[in-house]
């Protein structure tokens, strides 16, 4: 009987995946019954006022008003009900918890690229602790692609151009589908992979027999330097440019006087399209790096400046 | 409905004179493919149509085929890719979109309004011209090689990493939609100006009603997606930087004008066929249709929210979580009108007599899938649970619930009721039953294991995929092999009865309607007087059938 269910419904190992089958379930019971009231009425009208039935078939005198308006409110006030319930729980898929671990996903035709904060790569697949939230930020270097994990219950698109986000707690161990849900191309159905969900314990022995390279941010240091950003970026430069410690997560004015708060979206459009967004006091003298830099390269550099804030709140920021 | 014509009487059996008809009147090639006879051009569609309707579904079996196995063992990923593009482009633009409208209301709508023709015979034919060049250049692209972007044409793949002839391709579905706008704007037309006198719009059959709101969608959607096709083939073409990030576009744009005309055009799917079961269920209830007015402005707010819900393809796309929210309680809403017809259809069986003859038989089937496939869409509606469900087999399932067991259906039952209106002969009626059965079992056969694939989380467009989908997918494959048996059974019979089938005489239903005052098949210029309309439709009585059929059985 177990292993029926099992086959007719996905594991749930998110602490998203409870909340969605509540309303599925909800969702289920209410257009069962309601597909079932509709045919058991149309099919009891079909057999009583069959032609030749020897049956009273007077036209009914009531008025058809009260009818529609019944059958027009109930499903209204319905309907509102089941919007905000999968809404709420919608909402709640776009905040996640501020003790995330940030992990970076790069999709490309027909794979899945992986970086962890500590530098650690992984291709298709993703190791993660039981109990622990996960943040991917998540990129495209082609097409759109979709990072779908079924037992998760959870799914975002991978746009190119953009970052795009989707967390998840995972609750239980084993391993999970992960399937590309967005058509990307001839190798579409085998861009897949799994999601593996550990003990902590076990995580942590999976982690001892990984090489351990440097961090994330570590590389997107070095690349900061060797892409030259750290030649106008700095506070012995000649050139007029924003100093760039704590500068994520904080709220940057631009030339045209609005406000943008600087966070993964603004630092990569101001990497490929240095023009696009101007920071007050500034000339739009920075080059692009569109087409230059791989979207490995640009997480690195992204982790590199969030580990800036965190390490030391800067004062010159303060001062614009 | 009274008239002052009285039906023509048929000229008696034994006479060798027959009757002259819109069929018989010129027999030429060139008198069929120069015609501005609204009802030839019908059949012209109604040809065409069939032909796509098996193109697309002799695509649709292979990959029926090569589900079998979770492996990918048939085709090659190209080819597959090609199918599932072939088998979405030609059956959504070259059998759905076209199919009631062009074959049903080409042949029904002056008919119905007591007219000798639509308004302008000339574009009607156009239309068909347009359709077919369209047509050409989606054949030609499929034989030269075919295109893998599906058929929604997603940008960048489609603009830059697609192979193929995509541009050929989307210049097909663009002439064809020029051949779109031709056929709504007739028809509006033709529903304002050709009714005959006392023919109100209160007295307008509830398909014309349907006919009108389709044909202002056609209008106002189509133009946008002959837009969004042109820019993406500016861009595939020249680099020109619209939707692809790394020319400076954005690819969510694509979507967005796709969709606004996509969703709407979902509508121009489905609301004829709602227009066929409203015609359909009065007639062989015997019973006036419950809630007339109800019925004919839920087509309305239909066309109308059907406009505002676009974003509801679109909740994982990275569009704004708030226009998420506001895609979704507008989804919900749309809903509603649909209820109102399913209850208001259940509701006209109420004291009915009730005839099982096979068009009532489709109209039951659609009042059931429809209602599954409707309610189906509340769960897409669901921002958090379309989340999980969305690009999966669930939405799959959900739309051929829509699409094929609501408007294949209706378009079948639609035939069957106009055959003898059509052709002046009837179906073999159990031979008709047999296959209305055959494709109510095989099409639930077919698509109810994709609803639990889709949750199980199989995704679209897959060709290979993992071996715990394999058993549902068998399911669906075997309903599959017998749906494509109950599509061609109807095929097979009404060719037959063309010219062997019972002569019908014209109005074997004893239907109302104007267009069953006039003889089967209708002379040229349908009526020989022009018609005064006195009353509503539907004016049938369940007490006086009763008595008719008790009288003729005693």
């Amino acid at each position: 009987m177990r292993t029926f269910f099992n086959s007719l419904f996905p594991s749930s190992a998110s602490n998203l995946a409870p909340k969605v089958d509540h309303i599925y379930f909800a969702l289920l019971a209410l257009c069962g019954a309601v597909a079932f009231l509709v045919c058991v009425v149309a099919l009891y009208f079909c057999i009583r006022y069959r032609r030749g039935a020897k049956v009273d078939r007077t036209p009914p005198k009531t008025s058809e008003i009260p009818f529609e308006v019944t059958w027009t409110a109930i499903p209204f006030v319905i309907f509102l009900g089941l919007f905000f319930w999968a809404a709420e729980v919608f909402f709640g898929m776009s905040r996640p918890p501020a003790n995330a671990t940030d992990i970076y996903v790069v999709g490309k035709q027909w794979m899945w690229k992986v970086q962890h904060p500590d530098g650690r790569r992984e291709i298709n697949e993703l190791h993660v602790p039981v109990g622990q939230p996960v943040r991917l930020i998540m990129s495209s270097q082609d097409v759109i692609h979709d990072f779908f994990v079924p037992a998760f219950r959870n799914k975002q698109d991978v746009v190119p151009g953009r970052y795009t986000m989707e967390w998840f707690t995972p609750t239980k161990t084993g391993r999970f589908h992960l399937f590309c849900s967005q058509y990307c191309g001839t190798d579409h159905s085998l861009m897949v992979g799994g999601i593996d969900v550990m003990e902590p314990a076990d995580y942590a022995r999976w982690l001892a027999q990984q090489p351990a390279p440097n961090s994330l941010a570590a590389e997107g240091e070095r690349a900061f330097h060797m892409r030259g950003c750290s030649g106008c970026h700095s506070l012995n430069s000649t050139i007029h440019a924003p100093l760039l410690d704590g500068i994520y997560g904080k709220r940057v004015p631009l030339s045209d006087g609005t406000f943008v708060t600087a966070d993964e979206q603004y630092i990569r459009d101001s990497i490929l399209l240095p023009n696009k967004q101007i920071a007050a006091g500034f000339a739009p003298v920075m080059p692009t790096y569109q087409g230059q830099i791989s979207e490995e390269e640009l997480n690195a550099i992204i982790a590199y400046l969030k580990s800036l804030g965190a390490a030391e709140p800067n004062s010159v920021r303060s001062e614009r | 409905m009274i008239t002052q014509a009285p039906p023509q009487p048929e000229p008696p059996l034994t006479s060798h004179q027959s009757p002259l008809t819109y069929l018989n009147v010129r027999h030429t090639i060139r008198s069929w493919l120069l015609t501005t006879d609204h009802k030839r051009i019908a059949l012209l569609y109604m040809v065409s149509i069939t032909l796509f309707f098996f193109i697309g579904g002799a695509a649709a079996t292979l990959m029926r085929l090569e589900l079998l196995t979770p492996q990918g063992d048939l085709v090659t990923s190209e080819t597959y890719n090609k199918l599932f593009t072939i088998h979405g482009v030609v059956m959504v633009w070259f059998f759905l979109i076209p199919s009631i409208p062009t074959v049903l209301g080409n042949f029904l709508l002056p008919m119905m309004l007591g007219a000798r023709d639509v308004a302008f015979p000339k574009l009607n034919l156009a239309s068909w011209y347009l359709f077919m060049a369209g047509g050409a250049f989606a054949v030609f692209s499929i034989i030269t090689g075919g295109v893998d972007t599906g058929w929604t044409f997603y940008t960048p793949y489609s603009s830059t990493y697609a192979n193929g002839h995509v541009i050929a391709m989307a210049a097909g579905i663009f002439i064809a939609g020029f051949g779109s706008i031709a056929t709504g704007l007739n028809f509006i037309v033709t529903t304002h100006k050709m009714r005959a006198p006392g023919m109100t719009w209160s007295r307008l059959p509830l398909f014309v009603w349907s006919l009108y709101t389709t044909s202002i969608i056609l209008v106002l959607a189509t133009p946008v997606l002959a837009m969004v096709l042109t820019l993406m083939a500016l861009e595939r073409a020249f680099g020109v930087g619209i939707f692809n990030p790394a020319l400076g576009g954005d690819p969510l744009l694509f979507q967005h004008l796709f969709w606004f005309y996509s969703h709407p055009a979902v509508y121009i799917m489905i609301l004829p066929g709602m227009g066929v079961v409203s015609e359909l269920i009065p007639c062989f209830a015997r019973k006036k249709i419950f809630g007339y007015h109800f019925v004919a402005y839920a087509s309305v707010a239909i066309g109308v929210l059907g406009f505002l819900v676009w974003g509801h393809h679109m909740f994982v796309s990275s569009q704004s979580i708030y226009a998420g929210m506001i895609f979704s309680v507008l989804s919900f809403m749309v809903a509603i009108p649909s209820a109102i017809k399913v209850f208001n259809w259940t509701a006209t069986l109420y004291k009915g007599s009730i005839w099982f003859a096979t068009p009532m038989l489709y109209a039951l089937g659609f009042i059931g899938l429809f209602t599954i496939g409707g309610l189906t869409g509340l769960f897409l509606a669901s921002l958090a649970v379309d989340v999980h469900v969305h690009d999966t087999y669930f939405v799959i399932a959900h739309f051929h619930y829509i699409m094929v067991g609501g408007m294949v259906m209706a378009y079948l039952g639609g035939l069957h009721f106009w055959w003898p209106k059509i052709s002046g002969r009837m179906y073999p009626e159990g031979l008709a039953k047999f296959s209305a059965f055959t494709i109510f079992a095989g099409f639930n056969l077919t698509f109810f294991p994709q609803f639990i694939l889709g949750y199980l989380g199989m995704p679209r467009r897959y060709r290979v995929y993992a071996p715990e989908f394999q058993v549902l997918n068998v399911m669906s494959s075997a309903g599959a092999s017998i749906l494509a048996v109950g599509y061609l059974l109807p095929l097979a019979y009404l060719l037959w009865s063309w010219k062997y089938g019972k002569v019908a005489g014209p109005n074997p239903w004893r239907a109302t309607g104007l267009e069953w005052t006039t003889a089967s098949p209708p002379p040229k210029d349908n009526f020989q007087t022009t018609p005064i309309v006195t009353e509503g439709p539907y004016d049938y009585d369940a007490q006086a059938a009763e008595e008719e059929w008790e009288h003729a059985h005693a």
